[in-house]
């Protein structure tokens, strides 16, 4: 009897042409949280559908031990029977039913005659939810709470299961510090209760919070075990990208010209509630070369700022005024904004940055087919050509520009991306959250992509919600709080600790 | 994904990197063959059909009267595909072409029979009606925001009553001769009387002509920009089948009654909106608005401006449909345009349209057409009756979606 609950060995996994994982081992001790880091595309969460049976035992080779019993899930129902739960980075939440139907979807409480007993139900949910501590009432409805507290009612649904094993793929991806604080102190309770966690992840400060194992995933192989005692961010890094990343930020040496973009008391309000101000008299500028970081937390404003810029694309009753170059311009639709050469690429890329089932040289070309026009018909061999520059200049990893972009990893569909906006030839660019969900070597050529850019002579707007990328890469911060301008600090003066004071600043009432 | 070289462009242009030719020639050609019959499934599903009702009704399916019906039948139904793809593309739908189409044919009957206006003006006026209907639906859609399906359901309703308003419960009838052949006049005869048309033929050849030069020309095109190209083996192999296909479709007119008129505007239509679709900035708006209508927005395509304009040409291909259909009758009745949207939008999903939105083409759509049209007629002339001809319909629509999806998903695909 070993003191493991889980061990799998020598699992290989083949897609046609690709081996995704070639032979993974994996030892996970009772009562550990175990965590799995690795880039984008080095084989996680392959390893994680093998183990929950979302590729069935048959597709794999090798072995996986559960509580010493070699098992063979057929798909997840059966892992799950065992006590085996994956939280996927997608939540699996029904938005219009109740946090309690939610947990309990599947798995109904029923009463006498078969039909579902709603106040046991809303009960039973409501015990759950003390245990991971969300205060809410079980009847809300799931799109009614944020997704912070989404993240706790998918773990109350696992503990709904009598989970003994639950794995959690990017937990925090999408949560702000406070909420990803939460989650993270929550699993370290639930380990007190005998739960052990795997948990995938990108953030090496938390995953030294509470891990007591780190493997490390390279190209489908594990490189490593590493220990709580013996971990260190850079051990780690080296793992993953398989070199020592001396800088996690390219050196930049700023050319600073004149002024490109100057914003004046830009307020807006938000679409529904047009009483509520979002954004409140932000006046910012950016100067040519010059790499201007926005630092906020979430629920800031500063999604919001960016989108009513860029052609008014969120909010009601904005106003303000923006200049280019000391004219003043008018940027009330997205066309208008792309003309004047304002450019804004989204944090969300797979829901407002991409067409994902068009390819890579159609993606490229969409916010400036009008360059392409000739004799009013799209130049469709030019197309490819500038699209191939593009793939080249910028490290899309594609055999052709004719891939369509859903294929593309996070970083790669990055690139994509930027490139649009880099053909619209924009003087500004605006970038929100440029490296969210990208693995550790992606970003680095992100940021390489932003200095080019900056050297250029371009004007570049940041918007981070990490901090010490923000600081790693601007010349001068802003600190926005509460849809208000907090702060302006150059990058020198700028350490983290003036920093959340400026961004936690409260309006003065 | 991993490579971390990426081919340069001159390696690209062998072929996927390949940096042994000799090596790999051979699996390359097949792979290229398999991957093109998967994008021309549909294609092949058509030539599968039309040998099957060649068969099952001893060739009368293929003679040339029954050729030239073929045409004339469908021409509306195709007509309105062009349109219902496009809308089906932006992730929309159009329930109401059928009523608009009877709307339309009844007010032409107001205006060339009951008012005697010149054929030509009746034909402007009532493509105009079109438009307004368009303009109508397209106001509520992009401008309301009230979703297609609704818009245009309403809008079945509102034109077949607004259809049986003009009629004013009779049929409207004997249009004059210029009108009528809208619907079932032939090009022919004018070089003098042949036992085959020279001028059919000359077209067809034309054609043939047209379209290689057209072919090579993108191929070679292709090649210079450094773009992958099919094998040479098979692009001659498949610019020969479909010549051979075009030459035997014009023989077969030529020894009836030359072109139909309706064939001219469809060829026309196919043309000219196939490189709307393709090469125009509208047409790739259309693309990118049904992908992802966000990222469209946020690219700066103004995309209630698309839509808009979408329902406009889509009440004009309805208006033409109706004026089409009218001149074959030769009568404006009520019940004209009934299923017709039920029709067009099968030819669209058939032709492999999405949905969801941001798949389909215009070929794709006017093959779908002819499926349904194959179906229609063949099983026609075998004597099966209307209910059962019906229930095939439906199944061969839903097994060509679920072909399709079935496809994709072997592929990988989303």
């Amino acid at each position: 009897m070993t003191t493991d609950i889980l061990e799998m060995r020598g699992i290989t996994k083949t897609f046609p042409g690709v081996k995704a994982l070639a032979n993974v081992n994996l030892s996970v001790a009772r009562g550990e949280v175990h965590a799995i880091c690795g880039e984008n595309g080095a084989g996680k969460s392959t390893l994680m559908k093998v183990l929950s049976g979302v590729y069935p035992h048959g597709t794999y080779n090798g072995d996986i031990v559960f509580e010493n019993e070699t098992v063979e899930f057929k798909d997840l129902t059966d892992s799950e029977a065992k006590g085996i739960v994956i939280i996927h980075q997608e939540l699996a939440l029904s938005p219009y039913l109740s946090i309690a139907e939610n947990i309990f979807l599947n798995n109904e409480l029923r009463g006498r005659g078969g039909l579902i007993d709603w106040n046991k139900t809303n009960f039973e949910a409501s015990k759950l939810l003390a245990r991971v501590g969300l205060r809410e009432n079980p009847t809300t409805k799931i799109m009614d709470i944020g997704v912070g507290k989404q993240q706790l009612v998918e773990i109350a649904k696992a503990l709904s299961k009598e989970v003994k094993l639950l794995i959690l793929d990017e937990p925090t991806a999408a949560l702000n510090d406070e909420d990803s604080d939460h989650l993270l102190n929550l699993i370290l309770h639930l380990k007190g209760q005998g739960i052990t966690s795997i948990i995938i992840s990108h953030k090496l400060n938390e995953i030294k919070k509470v891990a007591d194992s780190v493997t490390v995933i390279r190209d489908g192989k594990t490189i490593e075990t590493i220990a709580k005692t013996d971990v260190t961010e850079d051990r780690i890094i080296k793992d993953m990208v398989g070199r020592d990343l001396e800088h996690r930020y390219p050196d930049h040496t700023p050319h600073i010209g004149e002024e490109l973009l100057r914003v004046e008391d830009w307020t807006a309000h938000h679409p529904q509630d047009t009483s509520r101000v979002v954004v409140d008299k932000v006046n910012l500028n950016v100067r040519a070369g010059e790499i201007v970081g926005i630092a906020g937390l979430m629920g800031a404003g500063r999604t919001e700022f960016a989108m009513s810029l860029f052609g008014q694309s969120y909010g009601s009753k904005i106003s303000g005024r923006v200049f280019l170059r000391g004219n003043e311009i008018r940027t009330r639709t997205v066309a208008e904004a792309i003309q004047h050469g304002i450019a804004y690429a989204t944090e969300d890329r797979k829901t407002y940055g991409l067409n994902l089932i068009e390819d890579i040289k159609r993606n490229i070309s969409m916010a400036s087919l009008k360059k392409l026009e000739k004799y009013g018909l799209v130049h469709d061999n030019e197309e490819y050509k500038v699209a191939n520059e593009y793939r080249t200049s910028m490290n899309i990893k594609a055999p052709n520009v004719l891939v369509k972009t859903g294929k593309l990893s996070g970083g790669n569909q990055q690139k994509v991306v930027l490139s649009k906006w880099i053909y619209s030839d924009p003087d500004v660019l605006i970038l929100d959250e440029p490296t969210r969900g990208i693995d550790v070597g992606a970003k680095y050529e992100i940021y390489s992509i932003i200095n080019r850019l900056a050297a250029q002579g371009k004007g570049i707007i940041v918007i981070s919600s990490e901090l010490p990328e923000l600081l790693g890469i601007s010349d001068r911060v802003y600190a926005l709080s509460e849809g208000r301008i907090t702060g302006e600090l150059p990058v020198a003066e700028a350490t983290p600790e003036a920093m959340l004071k400026l961004m936690t600043m409260e309006k003065p009432r | 994904m991993s490579n971390p070289n990426p081919p340069t462009i001159e390696e690209a242009r062998v072929g996927g990197g390949n940096v042994n030719p000799t090596e790999n020639k051979l699996t390359d050609r097949l792979s290229h063959i398999l991957a093109d019959l998967g994008k021309n499934g549909i294609f092949i599903a058509l030539i599968a059909v039309v040998v099957l009702f060649a068969i099952l009704t001893d060739g009368i399916l293929l003679r040339p009267q029954n050729i030239s019906n073929l045409v004339v039948q469908n021409g509306y139904i195709l007509v309105l595909a062009i349109g219902m793809v496009m809308v089906i593309i932006a992730g929309h739908i159009d329930l109401s072409v059928g009523s608009v189409a009877a709307f339309v044919g009844a007010c032409s009957g107001v205006f060339a029979v009951q008012w005697g206006l010149p054929w030509w003006l009746a034909v402007i006026l009532s493509l105009g009606i079109g438009a307004l209907v368009g303009v109508w639906q397209g106001f509520w859609i992009a401008y309301v925001g009230i979703p297609a399906f609704i818009v245009t359901l309403a809008g079945m309703l509102i034109f077949r009553g607004l259809a049986l308003v003009v009629l004013g419960n009779a049929n409207i009838g004997s249009f004059p001769a210029e009108y009528r052949a809208l619907g079932n006049g032939f090009l022919t005869d004018v070089f003098g009387e042949f036992e085959i048309d020279p001028l059919t033929l000359g077209v067809g050849a034309l054609a043939i002509i047209a379209l290689v030069v057209q072919q090579v020309r993108t191929r070679r095109g292709r090649q210079k920009y450094s773009q992958d190209v099919e094998p040479m083996a098979w692009f001659i192999t498949k610019l020969v089948l479909v010549s051979v296909a075009i030459g035997f479709f014009a023989y077969s007119l030529a020894s009836y009654k030359g072109i139909p008129i309706t064939l001219i505007i469809l060829a026309v239509l196919v043309l000219v909106y196939g490189v709307v679709m393709n090469r125009t900035v509208f047409g790739r708006h259309i693309y990118a608005i049904g992908g992802n209508r966000h990222a469209a927005e946020l690219s700066g395509i103004k995309t209630r401006r698309v839509d808009f304009w979408l329902f406009v040409n889509m009440g004009v291909l309805a208006a033409l449909a109706g004026l089409i259909f009218t001149a074959r009758l030769n009568l404006a009745g009520p019940k004209a345009g009934d299923g017709f949207e039920l029709e067009a939008i099968s030819a669209a999903f058939i032709g492999g349209a999405a949905v969801q939105g941001g798949v389909g083409t215009i070929g794709g759509a006017i093959i779908g057409g002819l499926i349904i049209g194959v179906l229609n007629n063949g099983m026609s002339i075998m004597g099966i009756g209307i209910e059962w001809q019906q229930a095939v319909k439906g199944l061969v629509l839903l097994l060509a979606v679920a072909f399709d999806v079935y496809n994709k998903r072997r592929s990988g695909g989303n």
